[in-house]
C-alpha cells in the first residue's frame, strides 16, 4: 500500500499536497469525495494540484491519492454519438445516475462497458505487424467504420484473431512480440496532452467544403487546415462552427464547446439527430462527438477539454478520416490557463497570461495537419483545427488573437459593424484571408472551373474599389461619380447582399454547394460584364437597375439546388437579352 | 459545527482577515465574525492552508481589530432555508427578512452556490414571451428560459422597461403569469421605492421575491445576493413548477464588489482591474437560467447593468455579452429625443429568438420582417450620417427615403410609451413602416409574405 498524500492548502480549483507518492502529471484524487486532479507542479514535498471539480468543503489534512497514471482518454468504438465533459466524462450517463445538476466525484466509464461490438479482422493468425497497423474493424454508426489497430510500440507477429461480438475491454487480438504476448482490446488508452504520432505531415491541397460562400469562394480552409476565428460577442463565432459542423465535407466533428453557454450545447443535441449529414444523408449525430466543458462547469476541466477533443481527433485520423475540430472558445481556454497560473503565483506576462501561453497554442495548432499515418500503407487522415477567438471588447491586439494568428493560416474576421446590421456571416471581406489559396487553386482548377482563380481575383478586386470608392463619395456624393464607377459599386453591393450574405437559419439558404456558388459567381459576373457594355453604349446604371433579371438575381439564393442549373441558365440568357435590347433601343434613337 | 472561537486573526486588509492556528478550516465555508460589542457578521473562507484560513468579511470590517475580535467556523458552506412562504416577502442578500413579516422557516436548505446544470439536461428554450414591447417581441424576442440583459447607462429608463416587462410578460397560450425574483444590487432607496410600487401598482408583489442590497448596504453583501437571490427561484422553478423571472440590477455595482475583494487580495488585476475570473464567476450567476428536460418551471433572467461611460466595450457588458443570449441595449440618443423604451436595436440582438418565433409559434413572416427592418433602419442610419456630412439635398432618392423610414420607425415602432402592444399589432406595425421602402429593395422577406403582409399599394 501506498501512503496517502494530505491536503496542504486550498485556493479555488487549486490544492497543494504533501506526502503524496506521485509524479508530474500524475491524475490524483483530492478529499474525502474523491474529486479528479492533476499534479502541476512539484516543489520539495510540496505537490501542486489543479482539480476538475469544485473544490468547496475541501479541508487541509484530508487525503488524497495517485492513481499513478497521466490524463487520459479512452479511444474506441462508442466515441461518436457521445457528450463529454472536459475529462471524458460522459454526461448522459452522468445524468441518468446523478440527475440534472453535476453533482462532484462523480465517475462513469467513457465507453459503454456492456455493449457488444462485431469486429471483423482483416489480417489472419500469423501476419506480421507494426504499430498502426489495421487489425480490423467495427461498425460504429451507420456512416463511420471504426479501425481497430495495433497499439504504439507494438511490433510481431498474430497469434489470434478472431471475428465476433466483443465488449470494448475484451481482447479480441493477440500479438506475440519479441519477449512478450500483447493482448489488443477494442479499446485504448492515450494521454491527452502527447500528440499521437504519425509517420508524416504533408502540405494541404483539397479545400474542405463547408457549403457556406464567403468560406469556400472567398477565404477557404484546406483538409487538415488551421482557422482563427475572432470576433466580438455576437458576431457569429458559434453559428460559424455550428454551420460547419453540420455541412462540412469532414468524415467527422469533434465540437468542443470550451467555457461557453451550455443551451449551444443543447442546441447541438436536438437539432444535429434530426438533421442529415450532406455527404451520406444519415443523422448527423452519427459523425460528431461534442466536448462540453460550459463556462460555469470547472475551470481546470476546460483547460483539460480541448486536449481531450484533439486526441479524439488524432485517433479517428489515424483510421483514416478526414477530422474537422472546432473549438468554442478557445479565449476560455487561456484564461483557465490564467486562473491556474495565478493560483499558482507565476510571473505573469501580458494581460495577466502565463508566459507560456504562445507556446501552448501553437502546441495545440500543431495538432492539425494531413498526414500519412505509417510508411507501410498508403492511409491518410487529416485534422482541420477551427478555433473560436473572443477578445475583450473585440481588441484584435488580445494576446490570445495575437498569439493564435501567428500559428493559424486562415483569419476570418468577424466584424460588430456588419453584425449589427444583420450581414451573415460577418466576416470581413477586407481584413480576411487565407493563405491556402494557392495551395488550393489547382483543386478548384480542375474540380470547378479551370477559370477558378481569374473568378477569386475579380470578385475580391470588385470588393476593394467598392471600399475605396465609398471614401470618395463620402467626400463628393455618389452623384459625381462616373457610371462606370458607378457600376463598381452596383455590383459590389450585388456581391455583398446577394452572395456574401448566406442566413444560417433558411431552409435553403444555409447550404450552398460549391457549383452553385460557382454559377452564382458567373452570373453576376455576367451581369458586370453587360452593364459595362451598357455603359459603354452610352447607358446610365439607373436605366439599367430595373431590368426585370436584376430582380431574379436579388432572389438567387432562394432557388434550390436542384433547380438551379437551370434558373442560371435561364439567368444567363436572360441578362444577354435584356441588355442587348435595352442597348439597342439606345442606339436606334 | 464547532463552538471554538479563534482569537487568532493576524492581518486584517479590507475585507479580508487572515485566521492563523486554524487546524481545518474548509474551502469555501462560512463563519461568523464576532466583535467584541457582541455583533456577529458573516465571512467566507477563501483559501486555506494548514494553519492558516484568509476570510472575507461580508459587511464591513470597520472597528474590528486583531486583538478583539473573534471567529468561529460552521463546517459548512452557505445555505439557504427556501420556501414558498417568500413569495410576496422582502429580504437582505442573505435571504433574512427585512419586511418585519415572520422568519422563513424550512427544512430545505441549498446551497447558495448552485450545481451546474448537466449540458445533457437542458431543453431548449423555444416558449415565445410576449412583453409588449415591439422592439423586443418583433425583433429581439425573449424566449422562456432565456437570459437577455439590458445594457444602460446612467439615467436612462432600464428601471422602467424592467418593471414594464415584469409588469407585462405572458406567454400566448393560457397567458401564463410569471413569478418574479427581484435583486437589487446596490442600488438607491429611491430607485427601490419607485420598483416596489411597481410591483404593487401591477399586482405582481405577491407573487415576487424581492432582495434588497442598497448602496448604503455593505458591498460585500453583492457578491452573495444574486446567489440567495438565484438559488430561491431554482426553488420556485423547478420544485414549484414555476415560471420565474429574475431580474438582477445593478450587475455593475455586483463586479465592483468583485474588483475589490480582488485587488484586497492583491491578484493580478485584469482589464480595468476587475479580476481575471470575472467571466467564469459570472458565468455561475447568468447560466443558471434556463429550462430542463422533463420539469415544468423555468428561469428566465433579466440582468440590468449601467455601462461606466456607455461604454459597450467595457468588461461589464463585455463579459457579460459573451455569457448571456443576447442583449437589449438602451440608447442615450434615442433618450435624449424623448423615445420610450429606447431601445437601440442595431446593437441588440436574440440569439434565441428563432427558436421562438415563426408560424409554430408567432408567425411565418417573423424572422424575414425582422431582418428586413433591422437592414433597413442600418441603411436608414448610414443615410442621416450621410446626409449630415453633404446635406439632405445631396442625398439620392434611394437614400432619402431610407432616411424617413429610420425616422418613422424610431417614433412610431420603436416609441411606444406605456402601451402593450400584442405580436400581432407589432408585426403589422413593422410592414407599415417598410410600406415606405421599395417593394423591389425587400430581400430579406419572402415574396409570398411580402404578397400576404405587405402594405404596398399594388
Ligand atoms: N450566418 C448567420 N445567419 C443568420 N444569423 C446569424 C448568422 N451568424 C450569426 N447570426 C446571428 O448572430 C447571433 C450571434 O451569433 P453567435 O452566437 O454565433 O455569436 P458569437 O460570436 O458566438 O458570440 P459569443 O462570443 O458571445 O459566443 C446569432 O444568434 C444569430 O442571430
Ligand atoms: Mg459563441
Amino acid at each position: 500500500m501506498k501512503n496517502d498524500g494530505k491536503i496542504y492548502s486550498i485556493s479555488g480549483p487549486v490544492v497543494i499536497a504533501t506526502d503524496l507518492d506521485g509524479k508530474m502529471f500524475d491524475v490524483v484524487r483530492v478529499g474525502n469525495l474523491g474529486l479528479v486532479g492533476e499534479v502541476i507542479k512539484i516543489v520539495g514535498n510540496r505537490f501542486t494540484i489543479q482539480v476538475y471539480e469544485d473544490t468547496s468543503g475541501l479541508k487541509p489534512g484530508e487525503p488524497v491519492i495517485s492513481t499513478g497514471k497521466p490524463l487520459s482518454v479512452e479511444l474506441g468504438p462508442g466515441l461518436l454519438k457521445s457528450i463529454y465533459d472536459g475529462i471524458q466524462r460522459p454526461l448522459d450517463i452522468i445524468q441518468s445516475e446523478t440527475g440534472d445538476f453535476i453533482v462532484r466525484g462523480a465517475s462513469a466509464p467513457p465507453l459503454d462497458e456492456k455493449k457488444e461490438w462485431d469486429f471483423q479482422p482483416v489480417l489472419k493468425d500469423g501476419d506480421e505487424v507494426e504499430e498502426g497497423y489495421i487489425l480490423g474493424t467495427v461498425k460504429e454508426t451507420d456512416i463511420i467504420t471504426h479501425k481497430i489497430m495495433v497499439p504504439y510500440k507494438v511490433n510481431g507477429v498474430i497469434k489470434t484473431i478472431k471475428a465476433g461480438k466483443f465488449k470494448v475491454s475484451d481482447t479480441v487480438c493477440t500479438i506475440q512480440s519479441e519477449n512478450k504476448a500483447v493482448e489488443v482490446k477494442l479499446k485504448q488508452i492515450w494521454p491527452v496532452r502527447q500528440a499521437r504520432k504519425v509517420f508524416l505531415k504533408f502540405a494541404p491541397e483539397i479545400p474542405l467544403i463547408t457549403g457556406q460562400r464567403v468560406i469556400d469562394s472567398f477565404f477557404p480552409v484546406a483538409k487538415g487546415g488551421t482557422v482563427a476565428v475572432p470576433g466580438p460577442f455576437g458576431s457569429g463565432k458559434t453559428v460559424i462552427q455550428h454551420q460547419l459542423s453540420k455541412w462540412s465535407d469532414a468524415d467527422i466533428t469533434v465540437y468542443v464547446g470550451c467555457g461557453e453557454r451550455g443551451n449551444e450545447m443543447t442546441e447541438i443535441l436536438t437539432t444535429f439527430p434530426e438533421l442529415q449529414d450532406p455527404k451520406s444523408g444519415k443523422p448527423l449525430m452519427e459523425k460528431t462527438i461534442l466536448i462540453a466543458n460550459t463556462s460555469n462547469m470547472p475551470v481546470a476541466a476546460r483547460e483539460a477539454s480541448i486536449y481531450t477533443g484533439v486526441t479524439i481527433a488524432e485517433y479517428y485520423r489515424d483510421m483514416g478520416y478526414d477530422v474537422a475540430l472546432m473549438a468554442d472558445s478557445t479565449s476560455r481556454w487561456a484564461e483557465a490557463l490564467r486562473e491556474i497560473s495565478g493560483r499558482l503565483e507565476e510571473m505573469p506576462g501580458e494581460e495577466g497570461y502565463p508566459a507560456y501561453l504562445g507556446r501552448r497554442i501553437s502546441e495545440f495548432y500543431e495538432r492539425s495537419g494531413n498526414a500519412q499515418i505509417i510508411p507501410q500503407d498508403k492511409r491518410t487522415g487529416s485534422i482541420t483545427l477551427i478555433g473560436a477567438v473572443s477578445p475583450p471588447g473585440g481588441d484584435l491586439s488580445d494576446p490570445v488573437v495575437q498569439n493564435t494568428l501567428r500559428v493559424t493560416r486562415v483569419f476570418w474576421a468577424l466584424d460588430a459593424s456588419l453584425a449589427s446590421r444583420r450581414h451573415f456571416p460577418s466576416i470581413n471581406w477586407l481584413n480576411s484571408y487565407s493563405l491556402y489559396l494557392d495551395s488550393l487553386s489547382g483543386w478548384f482548377k480542375s474540380n470547378i472551373n479551370p477559370e477558378w482563380p481569374q473568378m477569386h481575383a475579380l470578385m475580391m478586386g470588385i470588393l476593394q474599389k467598392e471600399s475605396e470608392l465609398q471614401e470618395i463619395v463620402q467626400l463628393v456624393g455618389y452623384d459625381s461619380l462616373p457610371e462606370k464607377q458607378k457600376n463598381v459599386l452596383d455590383i459590389a453591393k450585388i456581391i455583398r447582399e446577394d452572395f456574401l450574405q448566406q442566413n444560417a437559419f433558411d431552409d435553403t439558404d444555409t447550404y450552398c454547394s460549391i457549383n452553385k456558388q460557382y454559377e452564382m459567381l458567373m452570373i453576376i459576373k455576367t451581369l458586370n460584364e453587360m452593364q459595362e457594355k451598357s455603359i459603354d453604349a452610352g447607358l446610365k446604371v439607373t436605366q439599367t437597375a430595373t431590368l426585370p433579371v436584376r430582380m431574379k438575381i436579388s432572389r438567387m439564393k432562394e432557388i434550390k439546388e436542384e433547380d438551379f442549373n437551370k434558373f442560371y441558365n435561364d439567368v444567363i440568357k436572360e441578362i444577354n437579352n435584356e441588355y442587348n435590347n435595352i442597348m439597342e433601343s439606345v442606339e436606334s434613337v | 459545527m464547532s463552538d471554538i472561537i479563534y482569537k487568532s486573526i493576524s492581518q486584517i486588509n479590507g475585507p479580508l482577515l487572515f485566521v492563523d492556528n486554524v487546524k481545518n478550516a474548509s474551502y469555501n465555508e462560512i463563519v461568523n465574525v464576532i466583535l467584541d460589542n457582541g455583533e456577529r457578521v458573516k465571512g467566507q473562507v477563501l483559501e486555506t492552508r494548514n494553519g492558516v484560513a484568509v476570510v472575507q468579511v461580508f459587511g464591513s470590517t470597520t472597528s474590528m481589530s486583531p486583538d478583539s475580535t473573534g471567529v468561529s467556523f460552521t463546517g459548512d458552506t452557505f445555505k439557504l432555508p427556501v420556501s414558498d412562504d417568500m413569495l410576496g416577502r422582502i429580504f437582505n442578500g442573505f435571504g433574512e427578512p427585512i419586511d418585519k413579516g415572520p422568519k422563513i422557516y424550512s427544512r430545505e436548505k441549498v446551497d447558495i452556490t448552485g450545481a451546474a446544470i448537466n449540458p445533457y439536461s437542458r431543453e431548449e428554450p423555444s416558449e415565445f414571451i410576449e412583453t409588449g414591447i415591439s422592439t423586443i417581441d418583433g425583433m429581439n424576442t425573449l424566449v422562456m428560459g432565456q437570459k437577455l440583459p439590458i445594457f444602460s447607462g446612467a439615467g436612462l429608463s432600464h428601471n422602467r422597461l424592467a418593471t414594464q416587462i415584469a409588469g407585462q410578460a405572458k406567454t400566448l397560450n393560457g397567458n401564463e403569469k410569471f413569478g418574479v425574483v427581484f435583486g437589487a444590487i446596490g442600488i438607491t432607496s429611491e430607485e427601490a421605492n419607485y420598483f416596489m410600487k411597481q410591483f404593487e401598482n401591477s399586482g405582481a408583489l405577491s407573487e415576487s421575491v424581492i432582495f434588497l442590497n442598497l448602496a448604503s448596504d455593505p458591498s460585500m453583501d453583492r457578491i452573495i445576493l444574486p446567489r440567495v437571490a438565484l438559488t430561491t427561484a431554482e426553488y420556485m422553478a423547478y420544485e414549484k413548477d414555476m415560471n420565474m423571472l429574475v431580474i438582477l440590477t445593478d450587475m455593475t455595482n455586483y463586479c465592483e464588489a468583485l474588483r475589490e475583494i480582488s485587488s484586497s487580495r492583491e491578484e493580478i488585476p485584469g482589464r480595468r482591474g476587475y479580476p481575471g475570473y470575472m467571466y467564469t464567476d459570472l458565468s455561475t450567476i447568468y447560466e443558471r437560467a434556463g429550462k430542463i428536460k422533463g420539469r415544468k418551471g423555468s428561469i428566465t433572467q433579466i440582468p440590468i447593468l449601467t455601462m461606466p461611460g456607455d461604454d459597450i466595450t467595457n468588461p461589464v457588458p463585455d463579459l457579460t455579452g459573451y455569457i448571456t443570449e443576447g442583449q437589449i441595449t438602451l440608447s442615450r440618443d434615442l433618450n435624449r429625443k424623448n423615445i420610450y423604451p429606447e431601445v437601440d436595436v442595431l446593437s441588440s440582438l436574440s440569439r434565441l429568438m428563432n427558436q421562438g418565433i415563426g408560424a409554430d409559434h408567432t408567425r411565418e413572416d417573423h424572422r424575414g420582417l425582422a431582418d428586413q427592418l433591422y437592414a433597413s433602419y442600418a441603411k436608414g442610419k448610414d443615410a442621416r450620417a450621410l446626409s449630415e456630412i453633404v446635406g439632405e439635398e445631396a442625398l439620392s432618392d434611394s437614400d432619402k427615403k431610407y432616411l424617413q423610414f429610420a425616422e418613422d420607425f424610431e417614433n412610431k415602432y420603436v416609441n411606444q410609451e406605456n402601451t402593450d402592444r400584442s405580436i400581432t399589432e407589432t408585426l403589422n406595425l413593422g410592414w407599415d413602416m417598410l410600406s415606405i421602402l421599395p417593394k423591389e429593395e425587400m430581400k430579406k422577406v419572402k415574396s409570398a409574405h411580402i404578397q400576404k403582409y405587405g402594405k404596398w399599394e399594388n
